[in-house]
C-alpha cells in the first residue's frame, strides 16, 4: 500500500511542479466543447440531444491527451528503469500509475462537467451530483486500459499516434454506457433509468482493472 | 505429403461447397438465389471465430511460454481471421442490399462484427510495428487477450444502446430443409479446411522469413 502511494505522491508532486498535463487536459475539453458548438450551430434542439455525447467525447479525447504523457514523462528521464529496479511487484506500479492517471482525468472530468453545465444552463444541483459517481465510474473504467496501454504505446515506433487508435475501440463499452447514463441525467431522470448501464460500466471496470494489473508485467518488463 | 493430401482434400472441398450452394441446395422461396451467398456467409464467419479463438489461446501461450512458435500461430491466426470477416462482412452486405434494401444497418450484431474487425485489424498494426522484436510482441498478444475479453462487453453495451433487438436466429432454428443444411455444413467443413491449408502455409512462410534473418545475422 504504502508503494502505491508512493507512485501517486511522487505522479501529483510532478504535475503540481509542472502543471502541463492538467491545462492542456483541460483546455483541450473545453475547445471541443467550444467546436462543437459551433458545428451544431448552437441550435438548442440538437445541443439536448448531443449533450451527453459532448460532454463524453471531450472527456475522452482529453483523457487520452494525458494518458499518452503518463508513460512518456517516465521514459523521458529514464525514470522508468529507476522505478522498475525498485523490489516492487509489477501489479503495484500498475495500481500506482493508474491510480493517479484516474485522479488526473477524474478532475478534469468534473471541471469539464462544471463547464459543461455553466454553458448549456443546467441545474447544478440536479445535474453535477449524479454526474460524478458516474464521471468516477467512466475513468476507472477509461483510464484502466488507457495506463497499460500507454505503457504500450511508448515503446513502440509510432508512440502517441498509436494510444487511441489502441484505446477507442476497447473502451466502447464505457462510453456506450457513460454517455446513456448521463443522458438519463441531463434529461432529469434517476441514473437507475438507464437500465443496464450502470451495471456494465461497473463490471467493465471490476474486469478491466484486473486484466490489467495481470497482463502490465509483459507490458514494461525489461524496457 | 500430409500437407499436400489437405491441399487437395480443401481444394475438392471448395468446389463440392460450390456446387452445393449453387446447385444442390434449393432455392429459398422467400428471398430467392439471394439466400445462397449465406452458405458461404456462415463459412467465413465460422472461420473467422475460430481464428480469433486461437488468437487468444496463442497469446496466453505465448505471454506463459514465451516461445516464438505461439506468437506465430497467433499472428497468422489473426491475418486470417480479419481475411475471413472481411469475407463476412462483405458477403453479407451483398446479401443485405435485395433483403433489407441496404448495405449496412447497426443492429447490434453488425455492429460488434464491425468493431471485431476494427480490433484485430488494430491488433495486426501492432503486431507488424512489432516486427522481430520479441518483446513488443508481447505487447500485440496483451492487446489481443484485453481485445477478446472486451468483445461480449461490447456485444452488452450495443445491444443498451439499441434496446433489446430480435434475434435473428432462435434457437428452434426455424425449419429448413434438410439439403439446406447439409449444404451449409459442407460449406463449414469446406471453409474450415481452407482455412487450415491457409494456416499452415503462413506459418511456413513465418518460419522460413525467421530462418532467413538468421543467415543474415550470421552474414554480418
Amino acid at each position: 500500500m504504502n508503494k502505491i502511494w508512493a507512485i501517486i505522491k511522487k505522479d501529483i508532486i510532478t504535475e503540481l511542479r509542472t502543471k502541463e498535463l492538467f491545462s492542456s487536459m483541460l483546455l483541450f475539453a473545453l475547445l471541443i466543447i467550444v467546436v462543437f458548438n459551433f458545428a451544431f450551430g448552437f441550435s438548442v434542439e440538437i445541443l439536448n440531444l448531443a449533450a451527453p455525447a459532448m460532454l463524453w467525447i471531450a472527456f475522452t479525447f482529453a483523457g487520452v491527451l494525458g494518458l499518452s504523457r503518463s508513460f512518456a514523462l517516465e521514459k523521458e528521464g529514464n525514470a522508468i528503469i529507476g522505478m522498475l529496479l525498485t523490489p516492487t511487484d509489477r501489479s503495484l506500479i500498475y495500481a500506482g500509475k493508474m491510480i493517479s492517471n484516474t485522479i488526473f482525468v477524474f478532475i478534469v472530468g468534473i471541471l469539464t462537467v462544471i463547464m459543461f453545465i455553466l454553458f448549456f444552463n443546467y441545474s447544478f444541483l440536479t445535474t453535477l451530483v449524479p454526474l460524478l459517481p458516474i464521471m468516477l465510474l467512466g475513468s476507472i473504467g477509461f483510464v484502466s486500459v488507457g495506463t497499460l496501454f500507454s505503457a504500450m504505446a511508448i515503446n513502440t515506433k509510432l508512440r502517441e499516434v498509436l494510444l487511441p487508435i489502441l484505446l477507442f475501440p476497447i473502451i466502447i463499452p464505457v462510453i456506450v454506457s457513460a454517455v446513456k447514463l448521463s443522458g438519463q441525467v441531463l434529461d432529469g431522470n434517476s441514473v437507475f433509468a438507464a437500465g443496464s448501464s450502470l451495471k456494465l460500466l461497473v463490471s467493465f471496470d471490476i474486469i478491466f482493472v484486473t486484466a490489467c494489473a495481470v497482463t502490465f508485467e509483459y507490458v514494461i518488463d525489461e524496457s | 505429403m500430409m500437407r499436400r493430401l489437405l491441399f487437395i482434400l480443401a481444394f475438392v472441398g471448395i468446389i463440392v461447397s460450390i456446387y452445393a450452394a449453387f446447385i444442390y441446395a434449393p432455392t429459398e422461396p422467400m428471398m430467392g438465389h439471394i439466400q445462397r451467398i449465406f452458405y458461404f456467409h456462415m463459412g467465413t464467419v465460422w472461420v473467422a471465430t475460430v481464428a480469433f479463438i486461437i488468437v487468444f489461446i496463442a497469446s496466453i501461450m505465448y505471454l506463459w511460454k514465451g516461445t516464438r512458435k505461439w506468437d506465430i500461430l497467433a499472428f497468422c491466426s489473426a491475418e486470417l481471421g480479419v481475411l475471413f470477416l472481411t469475407l463476412t462482412i462483405i458477403t453479407g452486405s451483398v446479401w443485405a442490399k435485395p433483403i433489407w434494401g441496404t448495405w449496412w444497418t447497426w443492429d447490434p450484431q453488425l455492429t460488434t462484427t464491425f468493431i471485431l474487425w476494427i480490433l484485430y485489424i488494430v491488433y495486426l498494426v501492432l503486431r507488424s510495428s512489432a516486427g522481430n522484436d520479441t518483446k513488443k510482441a508481447k505487447y500485440a498478444a496483451v492487446f489481443a487477450i484485453i481485445a477478446f475479453i472486451d468483445l461480449p462487453l461490447v456485444y452488452i453495451s450495443v445491444r443498451v444502446m439499441r434496446g433489446i433487438s430480435p434475434v435473428v436466429f432462435g434457437p428452434g432454428g426455424g425449419g429448413i430443409a434438410p439439403e439446406m443444411m447439409n449444404a451449409l455444413l459442407i460449406n463449414l467443413a469446406a471453409c474450415s479446411l481452407l482455412f487450415i491449408v491457409l494456416l499452415l502455409e503462413r506459418i511456413d512462410l513465418e518460419r522460413m522469413k525467421d530462418t532467413l534473418m538468421q543467415f543474415k545475422l550470421r552474414d554480418n
